[in-house]
């Protein structure tokens, strides 16, 4: 019966298996797969614009003071132009943003979060990484001054936990990884052994494939993927090798493919290979919020702050912007410039008034932003590393926060951390959102203590942001698919009269900064173009 | 649950913390009827009050809203989206959308007759 292929009664179980992987895999997938939505998109900066200089006057008004807006502010300024930025928040950095002890945030719906984090611990609530290919976001840091860390995107000793699988204990990255690589390469070796790849391979490579498949999934000389000294110096040892007469090693138990199958911890093998987050991977010292502030000290008076842009007009000569001064109040006030470059995220540009035509109209409004979650947690002691020896990195898991990232500098430090406790993209950052702060905090805890119970003793403090409450934005960053790219993609970033936009919804590299500083780039170079052909 | 957790709770200030449960399943939101789907997915930006907010940009209101007027608005808005507001017909099913539908529509200071079916919203995907 086992042999037969349409067995009516196991055909159903191995649905239901494949099933219960895609259920387990879900959060994780979901993530990648959102990770890769920019992959194989290298960017294309090749250093800062050269700019000519322009007409005596000749003026631009820049919407939004986020990393596109001060990009462009600078290499305008710099070339020439008259300058002029409005934001509508009190701060420069838009999403480039580092929460810090001190500060205080405001959501929408009103709920005010007094952040009480230790001096020099942060959260960054949106931007918190940056790959070595970005080269124009490294660009402006290293303009600026702003010191570059190494972010740990992968440690073999963080975490993979699944509720379901191994009894919901977590199981380290570097377990799962060596066994589930040397299980394949086992499996692949046989194959080849039995001719069942004669087709694919030649007599003459099957010998170094043989010698390649032992040496890349740890295989003993039969070509097994067994405990061993091979195996463990892969997935590490029950006892690990010491000195003198008491370090002899003992090699550990690779668990069975099965389980790992089963467990669905195979799909978090994936997440730190893409192009995005590859090492070598960067963090500005301090927060990410520093890129921001110094491009704000740098910009100066050139930026007025508290400005909510309220109309967006264009005649055959320029452009002028209607605007409230949020803090002082007063009448509506109004700017104006020959050129417009308007970073304002799409769902806040959607309501205001603005003379573009219906093709670039339709490409704002078709676009809504996708959900995002993180929670900051501030621990007593760095009990990740004092008891798990987990340095950096991130833990992965099917829970409702998704990730659990460790601080990424002063290791070994006595004192304190803040840990990435949440970073959530799936449809439970909703749910997230629905709630207050305080809450998103108790479900960061209670998930995440379920990984390391040292939480609920080491807690102190804590942030939350849930980007669809950020009044600003009303939602994380843009999301494009190959239909509405199709559709609406070259509208988004064509010039319209005197007005262009730029910001990583203007980009192949939704939610990164270095699709802001490229767009932004891009779109200056289509007005520097226009005004000196003039 | 340990100590050190319940003292958390009963620190916090939100008075009744219940312990979370995963909303999402199979990429599918769980909840079934209008109230908690309402709660826990329309509220992060409408507001648990349903009043809307407004910041550089603006949630509307749901409640006293005249376009819900006709049924068929709010299940297509719900479904395929409208400018920043997200799609949800990839996460509810019919029944789903017509529950939270039925809801909004009935509540918070909506009067509008009639439940919502699956059908109707069936006929909107």
């Amino acid at each position: 019966m086992a042999d037969d292929p349409v067995n009516p009664t196991l055909a159903p179980r191995r649905r239901d298996l494949l099933g219960m992987i895609g259920v387990m895999a879900g959060s994780t997938a979901m993530y990648m797969a959102m990770a890769e939505m920019g992959h194989a998109q290298p960017s294309p900066f090749t250093g800062p614009p050269k700019l000519s200089k322009p007409p005596a006057g000749a003026s631009v008004l820049i919407l939004g003071a986020g990393v596109a807006g001060m990009v462009a502010a600078m290499e305008l300024r710099d070339a020439g132009y008259r300058v002029q930025l409005l934001e509508y928040n009190d701060r420069p950095g838009g999403r480039n943003w580092s929460l810090y002890g001190g500060d205080t945030f405001t959501e929408l719906g009103g709920a005010t979060q007094h952040i009480q984090f230790d001096k020099g611990l942060y959260l960054n609530p949106g931007p918190w990484r940056i790959p070595y290919h970005h080269q124009g976001i490294l660009h402006y840091a290293s303009r600026l001054g702003v010191g570059m860390e190494p972010f740990t995107q992968l440690n073999y000793n963080a975490y993979v936990h699944s509720t379901s699988g191994y009894g919901g204990k977590p199981r380290r990255y570097r377990e799962i990884q060596a066994d589930f690589q040397g299980h394949v390469a086992e499996l692949l070796g046989k194959s080849v052994n039995q001719g069942a790849l004669d087709q694919a391979v030649t007599r003459e490579d099957r010998e170094i494939l043989m010698a390649a498949l032992r040496y890349w999934g740890a295989l003993d000389a039969d070509y097994r993927y067994v405990r061993g000294m091979a195996s463990a110096g892969r997935r590490g040892y029950a006892t690990d090798p010491g000195g003198g007469l008491t370090g002899e090693p003992a090699p550990s138990e690779p668990d069975a493919l099965s389980d790992i199958l089963k467990s669905g911890l195979w799909s978090s093998l994936g997440a730190h290979s893409t192009y995005l987050v590859q090492h070598a991977i960067f963090q500005p010292k301090g927060g990410m919020g520093m890129i921001g502030k110094a491009m704000g000290a740098e910009l100066g008076p050139l930026i007025q702050y508290n400005s909510k842009v309220v109309d967006i007009r264009q005649d055959a000569v320029g452009v002028t912007v209607t605007y409230l001064d949020s803090k002082s109040g007063g009448p509506p006030r109004t700017a104006s410039a020959d050129w417009c470059v308007c970073t304002i995220p799409l769902p806040v540009l959607g309501q205001i008034p603005v003379t573009v035509g219906a093709p670039l109209k339709a490409a704002i409004d078709h676009m809504a932003y996708h959900p995002s979650l993180k929670v900051g947690l501030q621990f007593k002691r760095r009990f990740w590393e004092e008891d798990d020896q987990i340095y950096g990195g991130i833990s992965y898991t099917d829970m409702p926060n998704v990730q659990i990232a460790y601080p990424m500098s002063d290791y070994f430090s006595k004192g304190k951390g803040v840990v990435l406790g949440a970073y959530v993209s799936t449809p439970e950052a909703y749910v997230a959102a629905a709630k207050s702060p305080e809450e998103r905090i108790q479900d960061a805890l209670y998930w995440g203590s379920k990984i390391h119970p040292q939480y609920m003793a080491e807690y102190e403090c804590g942030a939350a942001v849930a980007w669809h409450r950020v009044p600003w934005i009303l939602g994380c960053a843009s999301q494009w698919t190959e239909a509405t790219r199709a559709a609406h993609y070259k509208n988004l970033c064509a010039m319209d009269g005197r007005i262009v936009l730029a910001g990583e919804h203007a980009s192949y590299l939704g939610g990164w900064q270095e699709g802001a500083v490229t767009s932004a780039i891009d779109a200056i170079t289509r007005i520097h173009q226009r005004v000196t052909e003039a | 649950m340990n100590r050190s957790f319940a003292a958390l709770m009963l620190a916090a200030s939100t008075p009744a913390y219940a312990a979370p449960q995963p909303m999402v399943k199979d990429g599918h939101y769980v909840m079934r009827d209008g109230a908690a789907i309402y709660a826990n997915v329309c509220a992060a930006c409408h507001m648990p009050n349903a009043r809307g907010a407004a910041g550089a940009g603006a949630y509307p209101a749901l409640g006293g809203n005249p376009r819900l007027a006709a049924a068929v608005y709010p299940i297509h808005v719900v479904i395929h989206g409208q400018k920043g507001m997200p799609a949800f017909g990839a996460l509810l099913d019919d029944d789903q959308v017509a529950a939270v539908v039925t809801y909004v529509r009935g509540h918070f200071g909506n009067d509008y007759p009639g439940a919502v079916t699956a059908a109707e919203a069936k006929a909107e995907r």
